[in-house]
């Protein structure tokens, strides 16, 4: 039987390899070094799983930036999670949340001292279980961007049984490239914005970023030539000195995005001001629900005492992380003393490497550095 | 890094926290032995007796759900010891033990099932279930059944998991990812079971008829279960002290299992089989090696994957076709991620 997924015309590699050659000689011409940075992911996964690291020029540094939503939950909202669990809610969550930790705790930890906590692989399902639980108070400690934000509001429009409440941890993809265009340090010449959430928000989003900023935006999918297409191209702009926003996802991107979810996600969330861990306070980095949804927002619901759960942490090694560095471009996960030794996936210090989405869980997952140069 | 106060999940899942639990705890109980023993950490014992080598092995089943598509724990029990049997090289098991523990309340029609599933596989491996034993807990203090099974088998030559060297090739004997792919949709409820069945079957006469074509050029053999083939080839790159290229195309993988484990963000090579045996052979053998296998039915979409080098001990890169990438050793069991 033929296999369809390999068949996908974007996996070729020969393609692949005209374009990384295309790349060679556009970073080349170029004469120095070049940095870009994507703010997702799947981005950093699909070029870790391809090994595409390994093709890239040497003088082309592709960075990672706040891409990972679950990474920059911030402490005091696994404390309101941990608080709500330890106070006798059902708090389910999608697995990546589960070892984030807490100030002195994660939603795991708590897991284990016997409160009730449920990992889900949606929010439907967290539904599902609240009408099949009607005698608990079942809270979803809901993460992600504006995907998975869209996934909440479709299911709060439609209806949800009373004892159902949200805990908003969502956070909103454009925040994270205004954030790091602000930090003094970086030295970022264009990015890479994620394909699935320009699929809700629409390409044109960028376009006031690109014009402010002066920095060219490219919208990427996630297979690997649609990440090697979507480099090349940002070079290109790059080095003409360009500052526009190019659409390269087009099978699935359009200009104003889909907007029917648009309208399910502002009829439930307002964009609000809060911490993203590691980094700093961001303008506009959250998605809360709206006052009109009080009745379903676990914050408004409950009296969270976080005061039970907080205090000073035990985990000294976390002085060490430098997660925040990580995630704003700063530092790769192989410069922290950390990485692969005392911080693992099965015992994370830091955010980082506790979501699928983190930089650190990513290069750790797919092999660590990525320098295989010298392997025949 | 410091161990762990207390046993985790991860301890189980066949990666690297089971093995330095091994390594740390149970390999107190190692002794010499003439052969095989315990410090070699192998899928099971080689015992000399005369000219002959006596293998023997044991192993314990739990799944989550004890019945699943392609199989149930019974299917599992037979299996998972007369492959470990045949990975060492004896596969003409002589006798099967079988222990059983369960729950009380555990209903007994799907006791039944069980045991008739587990006769199957053992007239199909022609592996005789000699004796036994039968225990019962209370509510919640053992989670249904657990099933135990122990095995033994003569051979004239024992085949290890260490036995590759550089340019050795390595064989898988079909697709990865059946079994572990379609428990994990199954557990979690998922809902897009498809066609995805567990591949669990006893592998012995698929690998008598590999020893037959390959003679003394089959060199090492293990069975990608817990950990996948990930694991497996790191276990045997490490004990042999080489290094492994794997070509990540030329691994055979059902189109259902590739857009699961895309859709959760799992990769099939670190998922669990039940039905296939990853061997080293010496290069003049593939072409020989691959018809037998190809030959037999639980062998139809054998492939060669990949090449032992001495770059690298103990690691083993991949090959994606795109670029190359280490591929690292699975820490836990894997979850589906989020988004």
């Amino acid at each position: 039987m033929p296999d369809l997924v390999d068949e996908l015309k974007f996996r070729d590699p020969v393609r692949a390899r005209a374009l990384s050659e295309a790349l060679a000689r556009e970073v080349d011409a170029a004469g120095r070094t070049i940095t870009l940075m994507h703010v997702c992911g799947s981005h950093e996964q699909a070029i870790a799983r391809f090994g595409l690291r390994a093709t890239f020029p040497r003088r082309l540094d592709i960075i990672m930036g706040p891409g990972c939503p679950v990474c920059v939950t911030d402490t005091p909202e696994v404390d309101e999670a941990v608080a709500l669990a330890l106070q006798g809610a059902t708090v389910c969550t999608y697995g990546d949340m589960l070892r984030l930790p807490g100030t002195r705790r994660s939603l795991a930890d708590a897991q284990g001292e016997g409160a009730k906590v449920e990992v889900v692989y949606g929010v439907s399902q967290a539904v599902d279980l609240a009408r099949s639980r009607p005698g608990e108070q079942v809270v979803f400690f809901a993460s992600g961007f504006e995907t998975t934000a869209v996934a909440t509001a479709a299911v709060l429009l439609s209806g949800v049984p009373e004892n159902f409440s949200v805990l908003s941890a969502h956070k909103y993809v454009p925040a994270a490239m205004d954030l790091v265009s602000t930090l003094p340090e970086t030295n970022v010449e264009g990015f890479i914005a994620a394909g699935h959430a320009a699929i809700i928000t629409g390409w044109g989003i960028f376009e006031p970023f690109a014009a402010r900023t002066r920095t060219p935006v490219v919208v990427a999918g996630f297979e690997p030539l649609d990440v090697l297409a979507a480099v090349l191209e940002l070079v290109r702009l790059v080095r003409a000195g360009r500052p526009e926003v190019v659409n390269c996802y087009p099978r699935c991107v359009s200009r104003e995005g889909n907007r029917p979810a648009q309208e399910k996600l502002w009829k439930v969330f307002d964009v609000v001001g809060g911490n993203w861990r590691g980094i700093a306070a961001v303008p506009r980095g959250n998605l809360e629900l709206r006052p009109e949804w009080d009745s379903v927002n676990a914050r408004r619901r409950f009296t969270i005492d976080t005061a039970a759960v907080g205090g000073a942490s035990h985990n000294l090694l976390a002085e060490h992380c430098i997660c925040g560095r990580i995630m704003s471009g700063l530092a790769k996960p192989s410069d922290c003393t950390l990485f692969g030794g005392e911080c693992r996936p099965e015992s994370p210090v830091g955010a980082c490497m506790v979501s699928s989405e983190g930089s650190c869980k990513i290069w750790h997952v797919y092999g660590g550095p990525p320098d295989l140069s010298e392997v025949a | 890094m410091k161990p762990d106060d207390r046993i985790g999940m991860k301890h189980g899942a066949g990666g690297r926290a089971m093995r330095s639990l091994i390594e740390e705890v149970f390999l107190g109980l190692a002794s010499p032995v003439d052969g095989i023993g315990l410090a070699a950490l192998d899928d099971g014992a080689a015992i000399r007796v005369g000219d002959r080598w006596l293998i023997l092995t044991t192993d314990s089943h739990v799944v989550h759900p004890i019945f699943f598509p392609g199989g149930d724990i019974g299917r599992l029990a037979v299996s998972g010891t007369v492959n470990d049997l045949a990975m060492m090289g004896a596969t003409e098991p002589l006798g099967l033990t079988c222990a059983v523990i369960l729950e009380e309340g555990f209903p007994r029609d799907e006791l039944i099932r069980i045991r008739d599933s587990m006769r199957d596989a053992s007239r199909e491996a022609d592996a005789p279930i000699v004796t036994g034993d039968t225990k019962v807990m209370g509510h919640g203090e053992v989670d249904g059944i657990v099933i135990n099974t122990a095995g033994v088998g003569l051979c004239d030559r024992v085949v290890t998991d260490a036995g590759l060297r550089p340019g050795d090739r390595i064989l898988i004997t079909g697709t990865v990812g059946d079994h572990g792919m379609a428990v994990m949709v199954k557990r979690h409820a998922l809902g897009i079971e498809g066609n995805l069945r567990s591949d669990v079957a006893p592998l012995n006469g698929l690998i008598r008829a590999a020893l037959a074509a390959g003679g003394d050029d089959v060199v090492a053999m293990k069975d990608p279960t817990r950990g996948g083939l990930a694991s497996v080839l790191h276990e045997m790159a490490g004990k042999a002290g080489v290094g492994v290229l794997l070509d990540e195309r030329a691994v055979p993988v059902n189109p259902e299992v590739r857009a699961a484990g895309d859709l959760l963000g799992i990769d099939p090579l670190v998922v669990a089989n039940e039905g296939k045996a990853v061997i080293g052979v010496r290069p003049g053998a593939v072409d020989r090696v691959l018809a037998a296998l190809r030959g037999h039915p639980l062998g139809r979409r054998a492939a060669l994957v990949g090449t032992a080098i001495g770059d690298r001990p103990g690691q083993v890169i991949l090959d994606t076709g795109l670029g190359k990438r280490l591929l690292a050793e699975p820490d836990g069991e894997p979850l589906p991620r989020i988004c």
